[in-house]
């Protein structure tokens, strides 16, 4: 469709018509869920003392997530990136562990360490096991997963010679990566922390299998869905469901926008 | 005076073998070799981002082999200029310096001088993403010389460049050199930069270095 033709040609009129039918079926769906109810039903949803800890314990955990996440992601991503060592691609594949899984798997297994000798010494200093804490450690192992994707895609595509000049103008490789390479990520470590946050916020299966689901102490929205849809109240699970996709549409807005701005 | 001892480095199939040249003291020397024979390796060698397997290199008598980079007194300019994305211009050039703990007045003092002699003073705030090829290289410049380094190396630095402006950076180079008495080791492949500029010429042929000749002026 390039510019200066009048005539769309067949080929990308079509590719035009299947993008369009995707997208039409996207808003169908949640223009669906936005009408189920109406705004007197959600406010008096999102009322409930359950449904508002649950919207801050979600927030809160997101986002220590999604920040510990990042900090895993920036020299993990660096050392993918740059890294040349025996076993790399086998290490590459490993990381990628968490996202293959199926999340219920990664839950379980979450549950399973703590049993063994060593995670029931972790769980004696912080307890994991049905704890906040384990809401957190639920979301960081699938979030750190994408966001080391990301951070290593986004080493990939700086090029390393800045840091190589840096070096020889009296930095350590260190120094080098703070001062050069950090800040001319600082879109993709934006984007990499996003990534988490979203994906931690529909967590919803190692949630269940490792924290519970227990009101007032580790429910989050994906949860309250579970229970409010388990005990039949479906108003209550649309207007859950309708923050979570406001929230979703907030952090893809802010990636978008920082990824113009930064 | 840049010395290359028997220097030998592989990677993969790739080697360097016995490599062993000197360039004379304040001399522009000039190192020619065709795309891929190893010429940017050499430099980044001479910098410390690759360590030799065997051999010495020595600048000015001292041997920097194990040395690191940013001690060696070097000032490197590659290729593509490799600016420092996030810094404005007079950042890039007072990099080195801000490193070594120089005063804030120090700082302006020789990023100004520097400009003023590279012609990019009315530059100096503004990004790198905002510059030209050519001012991008006179940065570069500006940056490797900020720390009044012993030894310039240049790894083909006007080949993005077009005609005019690459007559213009030539000039500037030898001048520069020239004023400030340090060595220079440029590498390219063409054969008129090569003969505009080299005190000394060398070639690389068959993974290693030869003198081309002697001196041309």
């Amino acid at each position: 469709m390039s510019a200066g033709h009048t005539r769309v040609s067949p080929f990308w009129l079509s590719l035009g018509v299947v993008t369009g039918l995707y997208l039409l079926f996207l808003l169908a769906l949640l223009g669906a869920t936005a009408t189920y109810t109406t705004p007197g039903q959600l406010w008096e949803s999102l009322g409930s003392r359950e449904i508002r800890y649950s919207i801050g314990l979600s927030l809160a955990t997101c986002t220590v997530s999604a920040l510990l996440a990042l900090l895993l992601a920036v020299p993990v991503g660096y050392l993918l990136a740059r890294g040349r060592f025996p076993g790399k691609p086998w290490l590459d594949a490993a990381l990628d562990i968490p996202i293959v899984l199926p999340p219920m798997v990664v839950g379980l297994c979450l549950l399973i360490f703590f049993q063994t000798p060593v995670g029931k010494v972790i769980d004696g200093v912080l307890p994991f096991t049905y704890t906040i804490a384990g809401v957190v450690l639920a979301q960081f192992v699938i979030g750190a997963a994408f966001a080391v994707r990301t951070m290593r895609g986004v080493f990939d595509h700086l090029s390393s010679r800045p840091e190589d000049v840096a070096m020889t103008l009296g930095c350590s490789r260190g120094r080098a990566v703070w001062l050069v390479t950090l800040p001319a990520a600082k879109r993709g470590m934006f984007a990499a922390f996003s990534i988490a946050w979203a994906r931690s916020l529909g967590e919803f299966g190692p949630i269940l299998v490792f924290a519970g689901a227990t009101r007032m102490k580790t429910e989050v929205l994906p949860t309250s869905v579970f229970i409010e849809l388990s005990v039949g109240r479906l108003e209550a699970a649309v207007a859950v469901s309708i923050v979570m996709v406001v929230l979703a549409m907030v952090v893809l807005v802010a990636v978008r926008l920082a990824g113009e701005r930064l | 005076m840049i010395r290359f001892d028997n220097i030998a480095w592989h990677a993969g199939a790739f080697r360097l073998e016995n490599v062993s040249f000197t360039v004379p003291e304040k001399s522009y020397a000039v190192l020619m070799g065709r795309t891929g024979c190893g010429k940017t390796s050499l430099l980044e060698i001479l910098c410390g981002l690759r360590r030799p397997h065997s051999g010495r290199m020595f600048i000015g008598g001292r041997d920097v082999t194990n040395e690191p980079p940013g001690e060696r007194g070097i000032g490197y300019v590659p290729q593509d200029g490799a600016m420092f994305p996030t810094m404005t211009v007079r950042q890039n050039i007072g990099f080195a310096l801000r490193l070594r703990h120089r005063s804030p007045d120090e700082i302006q003092r020789r990023v100004n001088e520097l400009a003023a002699h590279l012609g990019v003073a009315h530059l100096l705030d503004r990004l790198p993403q905002n510059l030209s090829g050519g001012e991008r290289q006179r940065v570069a410049l500006g940056r490797a010389l900020a720390a009044k380094p012993s030894v310039l190396l240049l790894d083909e630095p006007l080949s993005a460049l077009d005609e005019e402006l690459r007559d213009d950076l030539a000039t500037l180079l030898k001048k520069l050199q020239r004023e400030l008495g340090v060595t220079a080791l440029h590498i390219t492949h063409s054969r008129s930069e090569a003969a505009r500029l080299a005190d000394v010429l060398f070639r690389f042929e068959g993974g290693r270095v030869i003198e081309a000749k002697g001196s041309i002026q």
